[in-house]
């Protein structure tokens, strides 16, 4: 099995990233904190004022390996990365299936759908029994709603836009009993419903966050593979949208992100005060918060799973890149359809 | 001169794809129209002996004049590349090349490396218009040059192997995989490949998938 290479996140505020034969090196205040070989990066992702110095962009450039530049709060600003290769038949297949894509929005809609249930069926069956009558009824139904929704949509032929609707309806159902799977009383930790662009509490900064990092790697996977991340199925092109490593990120939100989130409040690993409230209620993790969800997630992709499809164990965290390799093998021609990534 | 002649191509086949296009017509399609390449220390390896062996230079011993990195190319296959070493031997009635093809490792069973210095010597005898009825291989592991001669069955092989690769680069298609372990098992492609797969039907997946999935909703008989 292919190995998975290391993204480096860099968070601390000031620090600067140089080249050191084929090392990168990371240094506080002078002081050198990491050396990491450059055969077993795959990206490096910055969080904010860090200084990369231009032999060091020139020598990731050079071997493929992407650096992204977040602000402070985890969002886009910048990507520089070498020369793309991509696949130009593979690309073009893509195009035309994107024209099309009925069927492969079919896969990721179902497991989206099939996986966020799974998720409220854990839940249920871990701590079920501690719940109070009423909350534990009240996820029952939205269970039985998403599983009559992935009827609808597996056994059934809708066109795009009711897959698209299907999936729309079963986030709806699904965020409207995420906040009964947090265990821990604190007021600041509850969940009002999902908010996006700001944040509007603790839970949905850390789930906005970890959305952040799983697009990065979708993304990655998509281009390793040699697909176009602008072009999607599920999504629709917009100017500058990577839809496709959204549509591939999907699948795997409940699984990889979701459930993370869930067990890092749930288990104490954050809390109030890893959270910061600024001016207009926008909340975001602090830098200890911010660390601790990455430190997490680095050990939560190293974790391994049997993969579905493939019938092979693979580390989670390398699951965007087969799922990514699979549809590309579907739009080739060599798979009749794209294997759905469902978790049980 | 045999009549088969490779169909027109906007570029020439490069020399080297044809020991990918004999071990596997799917191998070669992936790297050379797809562009899908695992670097792994085997090609790393064979990637630095190359460099040295390209790095030296011409010159005469005896009765044989040794051209190093001579450039081929055959214009009736439409193949071009490049030789590691070309010996021009005195004779009687003139100069005979003789290719050698250095390899790492040790002779192969299939006869990729074969095929590969036979298009080396077809290029070279629409280069020169002359006959040349051997070559040989040198492999590193055991340091021996293993003598190949351009027989009948050798030179069908290899037009064969470039009009069927030339084929494929017209249309574009790469061939499904079909698994067979004595070569899959040693190919280097095969994560990317993954010649099991086609065997398989992921709609089918899908379709169970999703039953398992319900498996436990109440209300549902599956379809
Ligand atoms: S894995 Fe098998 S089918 Fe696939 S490219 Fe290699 S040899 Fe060919």
């Amino acid at each position: 099995m292919k190995k998975l290479l290391n993204t480096l996140y860099v968070t601390t505020e000031g620090a600067s990233l140089r080249k050191d034969g084929e090392n990168l090196v990371a240094e506080v205040e002078s002081e050198e904190r990491a050396r990491v070989p450059f055969h077993m990066l795959a990206s490096v992702v910055v969080f904010g004022g860090v200084y990369v110095s231009p032999p060091l962009i020139q020598a990731l450039a050079a071997r493929g390996i992407t650096i992204v530049l977040l602000d402070r709060a985890g969002r886009f600003q910048a990507r520089i990365e070498g020369p793309v290769s991509g696949n130009v038949l593979l690309r073009r297949a893509q195009y035309r299936v994107s024209e099309r894509p009925t069927d492969i929005v079919r896969s990721f809609v179902s497991a989206k759908v099939a996986n966020q249930r799974t998720v409220l069926q854990r839940s249920l069956r871990d701590y079920g029994e501690e719940m109070a009558v009423g909350l534990r009824s009240r996820i029952e139904a939205v269970v039985d709603r998403l599983a009559g929704i992935l009827r609808r949509v597996g056994m059934t032929d809708l066109d795009v836009e009711a897959l698209r609707g299907a999936e729309g309806e079963a986030a709806f159902g699904y965020f409207s009993v995420f906040g009964s799977l947090i265990r821990v009383t604190d007021p600041e930790m509850q969940f009002g419903g999902r908010s996006r662009r700001p944040p509007r509490d603790a839970v949905n900064a850390v789930l906005s966050f970890i959305y952040v990092l799983l697009t990065h790697d979708c993304r990655s996977a998509a281009e390793a593979v040699g697909l176009d991340p602008a072009v999607g199925f599920l999504h629709r092109d917009r100017p500058g949208r990577p839809s496709l490593a959204l549509d591939l990120m999907e699948e795997l939100r409940p699984v990889l992100a979701d459930r993370l989130a869930l067990s890092l409040i749930n288990r104490r690993q954050l809390r109030p005060r890893d959270f910061e409230t600024q001016d207009g209620g926008a909340t975001l993790l602090t830098d200890d918060g911010r660390r601790t969800v990455l430190t997490a997630w680095q050990d939560r992709k190293k974790e391994e799973r049997q993969h579905p499809f493939l019938g092979e164990t693979a580390q989670l965290g390398l699951v965007p890149y087969l799922q990514a390799q699979l549809l590309s093998r579907h739009l080739r021609g060599d798979l009749d359809a794209y294997p759905p990534y469902i978790w049980k | 001169m045999p009549a088969i002649t490779a169909p027109e191509l906007d570029e020439p086949i490069p020399l080297s794809a044809l020991q990918h296009a004999v071990y596997c017509l799917r191998q070669a399609a992936l790297i050379h129209i797809e562009r899908m390449w695992e670097e792994n220390r085997f090609t790393a390896e064979g990637r630095v002996l190359h460099d040295t062996v390209h790095e030296a230079a011409d010159h005469r011993r005896g009765a044989v004049r040794r051209v190093s990195a001579m450039p081929l190319a055959c214009r009736r296959l439409n193949l071009a590349g490049t030789a590691d070493l070309v010996e021009f031997r005195d004779g009687p009635d003139g100069e005979t090349a003789f290719p050698v093809e250095y390899k790492r490792g040790k002779a192969k069973l299939h006869r990729a490396d074969e095929v590969q210095l036979c298009a080396q010597a077809l290029c070279l005898e629409e280069m020169t218009g002359r006959a040349v009825p051997e070559g040989a291989l040198f492999y590193a592991t055991t340091r021996r040059r293993v003598g190949v001669p351009f027989d009948a069955e050798l030179r069908r092989l290899t037009e064969q192997v470039a009009c069927d690769f030339a084929a494929l680069i017209a249309a574009g298609a790469t061939p499904p995989a079909s698994y067979r372990a004595d070569r899959c098992n040693a190919c280097s492609l095969i994560e990317l490949c993954r010649p099991k797969l086609t065997r398989t039907s992921a709609a089918e997946f899908r379709r169970r998938a999703i039953a398992a999935s319900l498996a436990d909703a109440p209300g549902g008989e599956l379809p």
